[in-house]
């Protein structure tokens, strides 16, 4: 096994990441990074999280083998983890609780959250009411009209929703707005980010929260299998459920990493959200990683069927992952992940997120090549009951 | 050596401060441009900060933000800007301009390809909100054979390590952003900023404009009092939204007018 131990001091994952902020932020970010570092190293912080994550959450989220799924292919064996079975139906509460945990410590009484589909900003809502803080979640408005279900959840968990309406309306505003909130409230305000991008240590230590789901699939794998898998998959919009699962495999050459990118309509199409297999390095939100952008360096729109993937940028350690080949990156369309979605409906009575729909229809791309006794695990970030009138408006029925 | 350390010392001379105001270039329109800058001179601007549009900007509050918006809608790219300097620099080699902008399109033309266009454009200085000391100096490296100045921003949040930091790097004068928050917002407190600056200045051996927030003669004229240059952005935004195009010049040069009465009262 290899030693990996990106980042380096200053954020660095080779020649991404970094901190890219205005020096009104530079204070906040040096006082959470030597927070975090403090309290990643404290046992009663850990033993805390893992008591949080168990009882909290509902971990660990159990292995499942997709046999009829698997056999109806006539190749590899598909595994999912199930992610879709934590506590809000996504792995955005690993993260979240971590978050909320850190801000309770340094005395944040308000935290502040972006969100695209309302996964991460339900996520901020439930530990924001189970830490008693005050919480305000920043949604791009046209986000807000598509996701009206999960505003309402939010609302119900006690937070503020603000619409945002600069530039798109989408997540890369919503961020934008939450680092302006944060800027201006930095003394009585923890913000909460829900992806391994922003300004160094978020991509490390959303990474590190997320990463139970890796380490937890290292155990259950040898026992339900008896051996780890040939590939492991998952979707990336901003990558942090694939860190979670792909960080503790990184060392584990013989296993083949894969990245799932929202590929739209497809990427020759122009309409996706594929930054890694179609964008090019530059910098956003904090960090240096790759991007879709215009001939100028402008952020270009994006789209997905999937929300949660809609995002122009990704977290700098898929770049870095990219790049040195330990990772492999494809897109797959919305088509083929409706169709994925469908497919694990019918065949296993699992309703997957359109998200986690992208990495089940690579696996299932795969399983036909390949042979009986080799494994696919594909993480299953989150359940699908957000997306029932995306699919369905796609099937022309009004719910 | 770039236009800014002459400038500042002809105003020291006359015992006045500087007046440097900030706009997006391309709002409203690309052809609207020069004829606001030599507006912004005539109305006794002494330095001019040109923002250079980008679809993110994360450190502007809401009117900067429409601004750059407007701007984009136009179609203004990084080249435009430089374009707008060269022509600019036909009828004025005096005033010094800053290019104000994030590194992403920075980053797409590519550094050297950048310092090289700002040096034949005319530009005298280059402040890239989000860059971190580390990229700046790459970039300042680039710079400072043609004389471009790398400018730098301090904030109320900065440490005495992270001002010292700053001071060794920066050239033509350090920006200090007078309150906690995005460009335009309201809650400055100029004592607050006279104990900053002097702090900054202990360790800084360039002039300290002071920015973000000043959005009247009597503030601008307090601010004078304490720093050597004043930073106005939001403000003129605003006038230029609330203005017909064929009157931007004019009423753009008006506003500068009473800032730079306020400040040399």
């Amino acid at each position: 096994m290899k030693i990996y131990d990106m980042p380096d001091p200053e954020g660095h994952f080779g020649p991404y990441g970094g901190i890219f902020v205005s020096e009104t932020l530079i204070a906040a970010i040096d006082e959470l990074k030597a927070q975090y570092l403090h309290y990643r190293d404290d046992p009663q912080f850990q033993a805390e999280f893992a008591y949080e994550l168990k009882h909290y959450v509902g971990r660990p989220s159990p292995i499942y083998h997709a046999r009829r799924l698997s056999d109806s292919l006539g190749g590899a064996q598909i595994y999912l983890k199930r992610e879709d079975l934590n506590h809000t139906g996504a792995h955005k509460i690993n993260n979240t609780v971590g978050q909320a945990m850190l801000a309770q410590r340094m005395g944040k009484k308000r935290i502040i959250a972006e969100t695209g589909a309302g996964q991460h900003g339900v996520a901020s809502a439930t530990v924001a009411a189970r830490y008693g803080m005050e919480c305000v979640v920043y949604m791009g408005s046209e986000d807000v009209r598509r996701q009206a279900q999960n505003v309402y959840r939010m609302k119900l968990l006690g937070a503020r929703v603000v619409p945002v309406e600069s530039g798109s309306r989408t997540l890369k505003d919503a961020l934008n707005e939450a680092m302006r909130d944060w800027v201006t409230n930095v003394q009585n305000t923890f913000y909460i980010i829900g992806t391994v991008a922003g300004p160094h240590p978020y991509p490390m230590m959303v990474r590190d929260f997320n990463s139970v789901v890796g380490r937890e699939c290292l155990t259950q794998m040898p026992e339900m299998a008896g051996r780890q898998p040939d590939v492991v998959l998952a979707c990336v919009g901003g990558g942090s459920n694939a860190m979670g699962i792909f960080y503790p495999y990184i060392p584990h050459e013989s296993v083949r990493l894969m990245g799932v990118e929202a590929g739209g309509e497809g990427v020759a199409s122009g309409h996706h959200a594929a930054s890694l297999v179609a964008g090019s390095p530059g910098v956003l939100h904090g960090n240096r990683t790759y991007l879709l952008q215009d001939s100028n360096g402008q952020i270009i729109e994006t789209h997905s069927i999937s929300a949660g993937l809609d995002y122009p940028g990704v977290g700098p350690e898929h770049a870095w992952l990219k790049d040195s080949h330990r990772a492999e990156y494809v897109a797959i369309n919305d088509d083929e992940a409706l169709h994925a979605f469908h497919t694990l409906c019918r065949m296993e009575g699992i309703i997957p997120a359109l998200e986690s729909s992208h990495a089940l229809a690579q696996a299932m791309k795969m399983a036909p090549a390949m042979g009986k006794e080799q494994i696919l695990l594909v993480n299953l970030s989150g359940r699908g009951d957000k997306d029932m009138a995306t699919v369905a408006e796609r099937s022309g029925i009004a719910l | 050596m770039s236009r800014i350390p002459a400038t500042f010392e002809r105003l020291a001379r006359a015992g006045r401060k500087a007046l440097i105001p900030f706009f997006s270039v391309g709002d409203p329109s690309l052809a609207l441009c020069v004829p606001t800058m030599q507006a912004m001179v005539s109305g006794g601007a002494d330095i001019l900060e040109l923002g250079v549009p980008f679809s993110d900007p994360m450190a502007d509050g809401p009117t900067i933000q429409r601004s750059s918006e407007r701007a984009l809608k136009n179609g203004v790219s990084l080249q435009d800007v430089l374009n707008a300097v060269t022509r600019f620099r036909q009828t004025d080699d005096q005033t010094p301009v800053v290019l104000m902008g994030y590194a992403n399109p920075i980053e797409r033309m590519g550094r050297e390809r950048f310092a090289d266009q700002c040096a034949s454009a005319g530009v005298d200085g280059v402040l890239v909100v989000d860059y971190p000391p580390d990229e700046a100096r790459e970039l300042g490296k680039l710079l400072r054979p043609h004389g471009i100045d790398s400018i730098f921003l301090l904030s109320p949040t900065s440490t005495d390590a992270r001002i010292k930091e700053i001071a060794a790097l920066a050239s033509g004068y350090i920006y200090y952003v007078s309150l906690r928050g995005v460009t335009g917002a309201s809650n400055m407190d100029p004592q607050e900023v006279a104990r900053q600056i002097a702090r900054i200045k202990t360790a800084a051996t360039v002039p300290v404009g002071v920015g973000f927030g000043i959005r009247d003669g009597a503030t601008a004229h307090l601010l004078a009092g304490v720093a050597d240059a004043i930073v106005v952005g939001s403000r003129i935004v605003e006038e230029i939204e609330a203005s017909a195009a064929d009157e931007i010049p004019a009423r753009v040069g008006a506003l500068i007018n009473l800032f730079r009465q306020a400040m040399d009262a």
